[in-house]
């Protein structure tokens, strides 16, 4: 099994050693000629406009749009989460536009908003899983398959699945948690 | 939940590697960067190579620049304040920009101690010369740490001293046997906790970016090279004749720093790099670095 993750900008190494950790063999993908023969592939956290005018620059873009509707695994963190979004509320980049969901970019607010929280993800089991939310997106509406994963205390939307794409507004890369890596591995060996 | 958390602080940092800060003083520089794929931008009054041609002292940027640059832009905005000057951080803090610069480009308002940054919500990014600068920075609360280097020269010689020692003395003390540990701490002026957890892990425990006289993207491939984990340019670009294209191209050349072909690609046609200065030309006094210790 083979998982790349974007390396255009951001927290990418991260994503790598969780995989490693797990016995994953792993690979930084800048250029789209790296997405070949890949099992799955990770979209961490950065920002957002950076990543996707690199990922549009290098024509990553389409090509990871074809892998991922040929029914390739996808897993998005914060700004991979927005780019998987269908709808972005105020991006001035093409996104991937996969996933059936509706995201709100900064929607806490800025830096100084920025929080950890324990998240309660029933999928995962009962220990709550550690949220780590740095000036983070929302979902602010799910549509079509969506399946809706964890929820902030107030109901705010903050996870969520559609066939073998998941998406989580927060960073499980920044935390010594390594459930949400293994949800993603376990989607990879799923059947149709 | 919990705001403010060391966590937080340094994860931020986290997500603008790879990627190019820089520095703008007005919106329209700020939507040039933004639109050029940059992860960050610092917002200022002038740009170091002017601050230097200006003279006198620099101080924290007026706030309505701040402002207008937050509320322009989707990306991070960080602003400086003056070593020392904790006043000015407050007010930074207050106006709610994503990172604070304690940084040396600007008049330094204490020249014996630098703010204890554990005492703000908002991170803070700081300057440094070598391993032991770079703790100390960290000791005080600093959750990302850049080079120095030589700001407004466009001449890279100094950052890459600067990176060179920051990554000798993380190697150095990698192989250093633990009971020699104390003695290494004492001799970098450096806090023991940190120096023993960079021999265990062989890393900085925040994330380190080149700064300080990058003006091309050969430049910023080559701090990225020697281990930097992303890029702020401050006059490189807006002091250059053609600002979008060195911008983006920079941008590029941070991302695909292992990939010779494409620094070759980026370079091509970016007009005239910002003017340089020999470091060896200027005054001692004249030095942005030797501030703060």
């Amino acid at each position: 099994m083979k998982i790349g993750v974007l390396a255009s900008q951001g927290a990418f190494r991260e994503h790598i050693e969780k995989l490693r950790q797990l016995g994953v063999e792993a690979m930084p993908v800048r250029m789209p000629e790296e997405l070949k023969g890949l099992d799955g592939l990770i979209i961490p956290g950065g920002e957002s406009t950076s990543i996707g005018r690199l990922m549009r620059d290098y024509k990553l873009t389409q090509a990871i749009r074809n892998m991922v509707k040929k029914g390739m695994p996808v897993f998005g963190t914060c700004a991979g989460m927005i780019l998987l979004a269908r709808e972005s509320t105020d991006a001035s980049f093409e996104s991937l536009g996969l996933m059936d969901i509706t995201v709100r970019r900064n929607a806490f607010g800025r830096q100084r908003e920025s929080f950890e929280t324990e998240l309660n993800v029933p999928v995962l089991g009962k220990k709550p899983f550690p949220g780590v939310f740095i000036r983070a997106p929302l979902i602010e509406q799910v549509d079509g398959n969506v399946e809706v994963l964890a929820r902030l205390a107030d109901g705010t939307i903050v996870a969520a699945r559609e066939d073998k794409m998941l998406a989580l507004a927060f960073h499980p890369e920044l935390t010594d948690d390594l459930r949400f890596h293994q949800y993603f591995l376990r989607l990879l060996s799923e059947k149709e | 939940m919990e705001t403010g958390t060391w966590k937080v602080k340094t994860g931020l940092a986290q997500m603008l590697k790879g990627g190019v800060i820089m520095d703008v003083v007005n919106v329209e520089h700020a939507k040039i960067a933004e639109e050029a794929g940059a992860c960050a931008v610092m917002a200022l009054e002038r740009v170091p190579a002017d601050i230097r041609a200006a003279g006198g002292v620099a101080r924290m940027a007026d706030p309505t620049i701040i402002e207008a640059i937050m509320k322009a832009v989707s990306i991070p905005v960080m602003a400086k304040c003056r070593i020392g000057h904790f006043v000015e951080a407050q007010a930074l803090e207050a106006l709610g920009v994503d990172y604070i610069d304690e940084s040396e480009v600007l008049t330094p308002a204490d020249e014996n101690h630098h703010i204890w940054k554990h005492d703000f919500k908002v991170p803070f990014v700081c300057g440094c010369r070598n391993l032991g600068e770079a703790l100390r920075r960290i000791g005080e609360g600093a959750a990302m740490i850049r080079t120095k280097g030589e700001a407004g020269t466009g001449n890279v010689v100094e950052a890459v001293r600067h990176m060179r020692a920051v990554m000798d003395g993380i190697r150095e003390l990698a192989q250093t046997p633990e009971e020699e540990l104390m003695a290494k701490a004492k001799e970098m002026g450096a806090p023991f906790e940190i120096v023993l957890e960079i021999h265990k892990v062989g890393k900085l425990p925040v994330v380190n970016f080149a700064a300080g006289g990058v003006a091309t993207p050969a430049d910023a491939a080559l701090m990225m090279q020697l281990g930097a984990d992303g890029v702020f340019v401050g006059s490189g670009i807006f002091k250059s004749s053609n600002p979008a294209a060195r911008a983006q191209a920079i941008v590029k050349a941070t991302t695909h720093y292992q990939d010779p072909k494409v620094i070759a690609e980026v370079s091509k046609n970016l007009g005239e790099a910002m003017p340089g200065k020999d470091i060896r030309e200027l005054k001692p006094e004249e030095l942005l670095a030797s501030r703060g210790w």
